[in-house]
């Protein structure tokens, strides 16, 4: 075998392909950073596009600004349950922060200010009560961000509507721990904590943490779940488990991932939208982004010329 | 793929390991030597003069002091030998303390939250800070004077003694208390401050992010991890409290015993007069009127235990947060005065570093 070309990149629960294709040069002559073999081929082979995919937001004609500088200009892109939905662009393509305005976390700081339309399951978000809102579209960071609490409060935490019962001694309802439960099977934590739930979140490993921040995240049984780099602060075993848990989620929620990894993106994606300098430049099934870009601004970027 | 790399996990055997040598003061130029000379002697004159003085109360305290001293309420009599101990004294300190500590630790805690939660911008919040560290700069008997005016007013006369003829004392274990307040207050605000300034923004933002609102942030998520900031801070603010001498002297009456008001348990006491170690030490010294020298360095070395044992509470607590760097060595400077903690911090909330992308 001569691997003269490094291993190809792997959709994840896709056997490897064995044969590679060889790089496509683009027009001026920069060749694509690493041999991407035939995605078609193996989404026939494999992972399987769901069938019942619908519809969960929509964002139409959204312009956003911090003060006078408009970061996000007219973006519009549906959101749908079944997929994955993969942002990504260089660093100022205002992908983070059009992620940010689907749960209104926008708001948070002075001086925002945007026009276009979001809507959730056809109502406009910024009708809606933002503590409503945000139990229903949740988000997970780039930094795992536990709170100084046990593992099992940091989830109880999340779904609790009025005060939460914390610690050990106050009495948990038996739908509590449930719901608990529940939510850190569904983030992939539970085998690894359940041992005991109790002891402190900030014990737990970096990839541990995020996944109890999905965990957590996950609690109130949202309809979007966005997630902004979640796995850049992790090491690469992590990271794959994390990826492995994302696609598997779809099927129940929508997920909108923001990404500067580009592998990361292929792996995962089953939609992606590439971002420059605040515009949608292309947005489309992963494959035909990554295979065949439209637009010569796609073709720049995933063939490493900037970003 | 089969070369690996061995495991290393210390140099070989054959490598010899040299550390940087200490470095020696040989070389520097004369006035260099003598600056670090002069620090140094400097340091150890410190060290000295803490040892003497605690060893000068340890000796001439423990020479005076009898168990029975602690254990006995002062009885005015002209032979010292029948003139009892200290116990009312002890017990008055405590009191004071504990009513001092309960009305500046709320106070403290809700201030500092409000500072840092929702008082970025605003002028108030500027306001509210000059005005706490105004306070946290008033010299204690001024504090003492101003309270001896407010409680005097006969409105207040519930909080203290009323005299035959309907005139207020003003002077209680409430009234101290109430002043001996404000004494403790900018510390507990300034430490409180501090903790909330530790906690980075991305907590806030992922409780945000979960649907809560930030009054459900600050009850559930910030106060319960700044309570060793808040438990320093009231240990401060405690050393601070049973510390002075001229609120006590001003306010609390004057009397040796703890003489309640009026029957009711715990009300009585609140509204009574009484002492406590600084006046019983001040009363009892030469320049009293009591003429017990030997039961005021008694008095004295059993304060000072105590409030070496709070300085030493204080840095347990401060300690065990997870060794945080302190460069400033510790809280000391924070008795000696509370000026510019309640500023707001330097090195201020470690807001999400992530660029915006």
């Amino acid at each position: 075998m001569d691997q003269v070309t490094p291993p190809p990149v792997r959709r994840i629960a896709v056997e490897r392909e064995p044969q590679v294709v060889a790089p496509t040069a683009s027009p001026n002559g920069t060749s694509t950073a690493a041999a991407r073999p035939s995605v078609s081929a193996r989404l026939r082979a494999g992972r399987p596009l769901l069938g019942s995919v619908r519809e969960r937001m929509r964002v139409e004609s959204v312009w956003l600004a911090y003060g006078d500088n408009w970061v996000v200009r007219d973006v519009s892109l549906p959101v749908r349950q079944g997929e994955v939905l993969a942002l990504i662009g260089a660093s100022g393509s205002g992908k983070t922060t059009l992620l940010r305005s689907l749960n209104r976390l926008t708001e948070v700081t002075a001086g925002a200010a945007r026009a276009g339309q979001i809507s959730l399951d056809g109502q406009e978000i910024h009708g809606l009560e933002v503590n409503a809102l945000r139990r229903r579209v949740s988000m997970v960071f780039q930094q795992p961000n536990p709170f100084p609490m046990s593992i099992f409060d940091n989830v109880a935490y999340a779904l609790a509507e009025q005060s939460p019962p914390r610690g050990r001694r106050r009495r948990r309802s038996a739908e509590l721990e449930h719901a608990v439960h529940d939510a850190l099977h569904r983030a992939g934590l539970y085998e690894e904590v359940a041992g005991d739930l109790d002891r402190s979140a900030l014990n737990l490993s970096g990839g541990q943490q995020q996944r109890l921040c999905i965990a957590r995240a996950l609690a109130a049984q949202p309809e979007v779940l966005l997630l902004d780099e979640p796995c850049s602060a992790l090491d690469p075993i992590s990271t794959a488990t994390i990826e492995e848990l994302i696609v598997q989620l779809r099927e129940s929620v929508a997920i909108v991932i923001v990404t500067h990894n580009l592998q990361q993106a292929f792996r995962v994606a089953d939609h992606v939208a590439f971002m420059h300098l605040g515009e949608l430049v292309e947005y489309g099934p992963g494959e035909q982004v990554f295979d065949r870009p439209a637009q010569q601004r796609t073709r720049e970027y995933i063939g490493g010329a900037f970003g | 793929m089969s070369t690996s790399t061995p495991e290393l996990t210390s140099p070989p055997s054959g490598l010899s390991v040299r550390r940087p040598p200490r470095q020696s003061t040989a070389s520097w130029p004369l006035l260099d030597r003598a600056g670090y000379l002069l620090c140094w002697a400097t340091g150890i004159a410190l060290c000295l003069i803490a040892v003497g003085i605690v060893l000068y109360m340890l000796v001439k305290g423990i020479s005076y002091l009898r168990p029975s001293l602690l254990l006995e309420s002062p009885a005015p009599s002209l032979q010292q030998s029948k003139a009892g101990g200290f116990l009312d004294p002890i017990e008055g300190t405590f009191v004071l303390t504990a009513v001092a500590i309960a009305i500046a630790a709320p106070i403290g805690v809700a201030l500092a939250t409000w500072l840092s939660e929702y008082g970025q911008s605003s002028r108030l919040a500027r306001a509210v800070e000059s005005a706490v560290e105004i306070i946290a700069g008033t010299p204690s008997i001024v504090l003492a004077i101003f309270g001896l005016l407010v409680f005097s007013q006969s409105f207040l006369g519930f909080l203290s003694q009323n005299a035959a003829d309907g005139a207020v004392t003003g002077q209680s274990f409430l009234a101290a208390g109430a002043i001996m307040a404000l004494l403790a207050l900018p510390l507990i605000v300034g430490a409180a401050r501090e903790g909330l300034a530790q906690i980075p923004d991305r907590t806030r933002e992922a409780s945000h992010a979960l649907g809560k609102t930030r009054a459900t942030t600050i009850r559930h998520v910030l106060l319960p991890s700044i309570r060793s900031n808040i438990a320093e801070g009231v240990v401060l603010g405690m050393g601070r409290v049973i510390g002075d001498t001229a609120i006590v002297i001003i306010l609390l009456g004057g009397t040796l015993k703890t003489e309640p008001e009026s029957g009711t348990p715990i009300v009585g006491l609140l509204r009574g007069t009484g002492s406590t170690l600084t006046n019983y030490v001040y009363y009892n010294s030469p320049a009293g009127e009591g003429n017990a020298h030997e039961k005021a360095y008694a008095a004295a070395f059993v304060l000072l235990m105590i409030v070496l044992a709070l300085n030493f509470a204080v840095t347990r607590i401060s300690g065990g947060r997870g060794g945080r760097v302190d460069r400033t060595g510790g809280s000391w400077w924070r008795l000696a005065g509370a000026q510019g903690l309640i500023r707001r911090p330097q090195g201020a909330r470690e807001s999400g570093s992530e660029p915006r992308s």
